[in-house]
């Protein structure tokens, strides 16, 4: 009952935001404040262990702080009564470009999504992500919390953010504001990127080739100066007697994604291109991540072997041959769980579509992958992959309280958000489509 | 020429492609106690349906099977009637007669490619019949086709015989053509009128006025035939207002691609002063904003599930549209206008029922008899009745669960699709190859020396 006041008054703080939308362009209304609730009597999946079918959840200063059947809620607790409804995690998207690109065609200027120039590793999602893009409510009312927003394009596209889909400025989303650098790499022969695409529809497969060699050295070059200048900086900082580097923005972005500690996306669908990727990354030190894995199941004994994990964005693409299996794309994360290859499940999209993200795990699980399977794709496999495994994507305690109560099985299309909490606050269900709806449903 | 040219594309059915051919001969089938979603008269459960001479011969209890018939246990699953695709591209070797902003005259039927695997691919997402339209490029873009998907069989066979002929329209920016000008003018290429939603509505008015006159002159011609005038000389005919005096008539069905309220109240009223009916807005994503105007209009819609943003016209589309519509008594569907979304419809209409509410039955009527409406075949196909097409499909499990799958689909009582046989022939397939690919290296490894 409390909740519910508390959400309504949450509400009452959007009437304004909502009558000024249009002028303001945001749509998304601000969540509640941080303190102690109780979730009792709901099937909480948690994801980790075993589902509680009758239990309790407790969040208190945006993390949970207590799970079972027999958990009392605190004196202090806004009590929320979960009776017949479903206790998730939040569900993670990590293949979009959430906040970078609002309207696809038709109105550049908001899109802002790839640089100029084919080297901008110090281009930053978390700069340029709008708090206001009516993606982020549309897509966390369906349960999604969390998404790696990453800029596309180039050869070094930049950094990619982990962010929480809640909160008014890009510091308040952020969870990890530079969580992966993305490397396109050049695809050799027809249909790569960059320039050996346009040596490709300019010219002959030999052409194509040789840009894709001077691309790649151009990468290397790139990827050694960083490690020297890497190199130099450290002995500088121990040794101020030597001569003092110059400092440089570009190269200095690149440092942590050297050390390993930052993860690389590497886009890649066609099986060579996976294994180009890897090799890559094991040749100049970078921790990969394939991002796409269409043909990643024939190659799964590889990626295993390297410990490569993978974000399939295609389980929802067309065949791309003609004589493919109808399902081949449906099966690719069962595949994957057999070959016990690490995965996630994405959307792939930019943003307006990623809330299909549950459904995407949902059409794997009617392919062949386990329904505890397919949750953990777009939860806490995600988490894990994105090194932020120990701080979301299940309900333990100590996680951030990412949660959502839904009225039956999260990745069904049927299912309906009743209560969302991202870093322990309520967030109201209000969003761009449902105050159009309310404007126009009723008019006669 | 047109026998050498079927004989060609059923060879090229047989060996472009690994999907199982259909070679299914047409006899009786019985479905054993599945759950049957008739759509139009609820759910049944432990009924059994009988498939004979390609149409639904019995529902019940307990069917007995004729003799010779296939018996089909069904226990644990659903059967739904075969969606209906009330917007596709697929089978059409060319969208968009791209020239002209009038090009009633080109015919979708002249280009069905019946090879189009992606017909095979969506049976296996449950889909019968689909609505071949021109593409968004054309005010007036041409006449569409509606097709069974009798995957392995000539073109003649696919067409969707009782369906009244139709035509699409389009309006907006595909057809203003402001995100290709640039490209245009680098090309070279002139901007193409209209290039404003103002000349829009002058193009339809302008074509609707040289259609009644042209139909004026031959109505004319005609009555003084009928009073026994000789030696006239007849109209000349004219292919671009033929569609649309049918269109008049109320003989053709227009399917309009709008997006805003605006362009679409526009086209109401045009074809209101004209005298005709829309039969659907497709797309139509704002038509939540006018809903009372287009349930007055008689005009049903087709929309997406819940695309939006990806362009500037669909900004405003919300996934509540099509239950809005349907609450103020709109005919509305959800379509796929994609290969790609036409394969799991289904999901789709289950997320009708988390936006706006629909029931289980509203829901699925989005994908089946809602689009046999809008497409004039009701009284064939759209739910499981006595009497109706065969189309149906067996499902794993309840049909609006992301979890389900079609197993295997009927199209005029004859399988089209079959989950397990597919697999089998999927191994085959794969021997065969492996065996051709054997013999083919073996054959390199030969050194020719002249």
């Amino acid at each position: 009952m409390q909740i519910r006041r508390t959400l309504a008054a949450g509400s009452l703080c959007v009437l304004p935001a909502f009558s000024l939308g249009a002028q303001l362009g945001s749509f998304n209304p601000p969540p509640g404040p941080q303190g102690t609730f109780a979730i009792r009597g709901g099937h909480i999946v948690t994801v980790t262990g075993a589902d509680i079918p009758n239990g309790t959840v407790v969040i208190s200063g945006g993390k949970i702080t207590a799970v079972g059947a027999n958990v009392q809620a605190p004196p202090n607790a806004q009590v929320i009564d979960a009776g017949g409804l479903m206790v998730y995690p939040g569900m993670i998207e990590t293949g979009s470009s959430v906040g970078l690109s609002e309207i696809g065609q038709g109105a550049v200027a908001t899109v802002d999504i790839q640089e100029v120039g084919s080297f901008n590793p110090n281009a930053q999602a978390f700069f340029g992500i709008d708090p206001h893009s009516a993606h982020v409510g549309v897509a966390r009312v369906v349960g999604i919390t969390t998404v790696v927003s990453r800029p596309t394009g180039g050869i070094m596209s930049g950094q990619a953010a982990l962010i929480n889909l809640a909160g008014d400025t890009p510091p308040k989303m952020a969870v990890v504001p530079r969580v992966a650098l993305v490397i396109e790499l050049p695809r050799s022969g027809f249909g790569g990127r960059g320039f050996a695409r346009a040596a490709a529809q300019q010219g002959s497969p030999a052409d194509a080739s040789r840009t894709r060699q001077l691309q790649m050295d151009s990468l290397r070059s790139m990827l050694r100066d960083a490690e020297a200048y890497g190199k130099a900086q450290s002995a500088y900082a121990k040794d101020k007697t030597l001569p003092r580097p110059a400092h440089d923005v570009v190269l200095e972005s690149m440092l942590p994604a050297l050390g390993g500690q930052m993860p690389v996306i590497f886009p890649a669908d066609r099986a060579n291109d996976i294994r180009d990727a890897v090799t890559f990354a094991e040749e100049m030190h970078l921790k990969p991540i394939i991002m796409g894995g269409q043909e990643a199941p024939t190659v799964a004994a590889f990626l295993k072997q390297h410990s490569v994990p993978v974000i399939v964005t295609a389980v929802m693409h067309l065949p791309s041959r003609e004589d493919d299996p109808y399902d081949i794309n449906y099966t690719i994360p069962a595949k994957l769980a057999a070959a016990g290859v690490q995965f996630a499940i994405s959307t792939g999209d930019r943003g307006s579509e990623i809330r299909t993200l549950p459904y995407n795990a949902g059409m794997a699980a009617a392919n062949g992958l386990s329904k505890t399977d397919a949750l953990k794709s777009v939860t806490l496999w995600p988490a894990q992959i994105f090194g932020v495994g120990d701080r979301m994507g299940s309900i333990d305690v100590g996680k951030m309280a990412n949660i959502v109560v839904t009225t039956g099985d999260i990745l069904e299309a049927k299912t309906d958000t009743k209560y969302l909490f991202i870093d322990g606050r309520p967030i109201p269900l209000d969003t761009k489509h449902t105050q159009l709806n309310a404007q126009f449903k009723d008019r006669p | 020429m047109r026998r050498l040219f079927l004989a060609a594309t059923i060879a090229s059915a047989a060996t472009a492609t690994a999907q199982q051919p259909a070679t299914m001969k047409p006899g009786a089938t019985l479905i054993k106690n599945a759950t049957v979603l008739t759509v139009t008269k609820g759910k049944l459960e432990n009924t059994d349906l009988l498939l004979q001479n390609g149409k639904i011969a019995q529902i019940g209890k307990n069917l007995t099977a004729p003799a010779g018939a296939q018996v089909i246990d069904a226990t644990g699953k659903y059967v739904m009637p075969g969606i209906i695709d009330p917007h596709s591209h697929s089978m059409a070797d060319a969208i968009n007669e791209g020239s002209l902003s009038v090009t009633s005259m080109v015919r979708i039927d002249d280009v069905l490619n019946p090879t189009d695997v992606n017909i095979y691919r969506q049976l296996a997402g449950g889909v019968t019949s689909i609505n071949v339209l021109h593409g968004s490029a054309n005010t007036i873009g041409g006449q569409n086709a509606v097709v069974k998907l009798k995957w392995g069989r000539p073109v003649d066979e696919m067409i969707f015989k009782a369906a009244p002929p139709g035509i699409k329209f389009a309006l907006g920016e595909n057809v203003t053509q402001k995100n290709s000008q640039q490209a245009a003018q680098a090309q070279g290429r002139p901007l193409r009128y209209p290039a404003t939603r103002m000349g829009q509505e002058e193009v339809l008015r302008d074509a609707f006025t040289r259609a009644r006159d042209y139909k004026a002159t031959w109505d004319d011609y005609n009555a003084r035939i009928a009073k026994g005038e000789k030696n006239l000389v007849p109209p000349e005919h004219n292919l671009e207002l033929d569609p649309l005096v049918e269109v008049l008539e109320g003989k053709r069905f227009v399917h309009a691609h709008s997006y805003r309220a605006d362009e679409m109240l526009m086209l109401l009223n045009v074809a209101k002063e004209f005298g005709f009916t829309v039969k659907t807005l497709q797309h139509g994503l704002e038509g939540y904003k006018i809903a009372s105007e287009i349930s007055q209009a008689g005009t049903g819609l087709s929309s997406f599930a819940d695309e939006w943003s990806y362009k500037v016209e669909a900004y405003d589309a919300i996934p509540y549209n099509v239950a809005i519509l349907m609450h103020h008594g709109v005919v509305a569907t959800v379509n796929s206008d994609s290969d790609e979304r036409a394969r799991r419809l289904n999901i789709d209409a289950a997320k009708m029922m988390r936006y706006g509410g629909l029931t289980e039955d509203e829901a699925l009527k989005t994908i089946t008899y809602n689009g046999a409406v809008q497409l004039g075949v009701q009284d064939h196909v759209g739910s499981i009745e006595i009497g109706k097409d065969a189309d149906v499909v067996i499902w794993s499990g309840d049909p609006l669960s992301v979890y389900s799958s079609a197993e295997t689909t009927f199209i005029d009582g004859e399988i089209f699709f079959d989950k397990k046989r597919d697999l089998t022939m999927r191994d085959q397939m794969a021997k065969e190859r492996a065996a051709l690919e054997a013999a083919d290296r073996g054959r390199r490894a030969t050194p020719v020396i002249p």
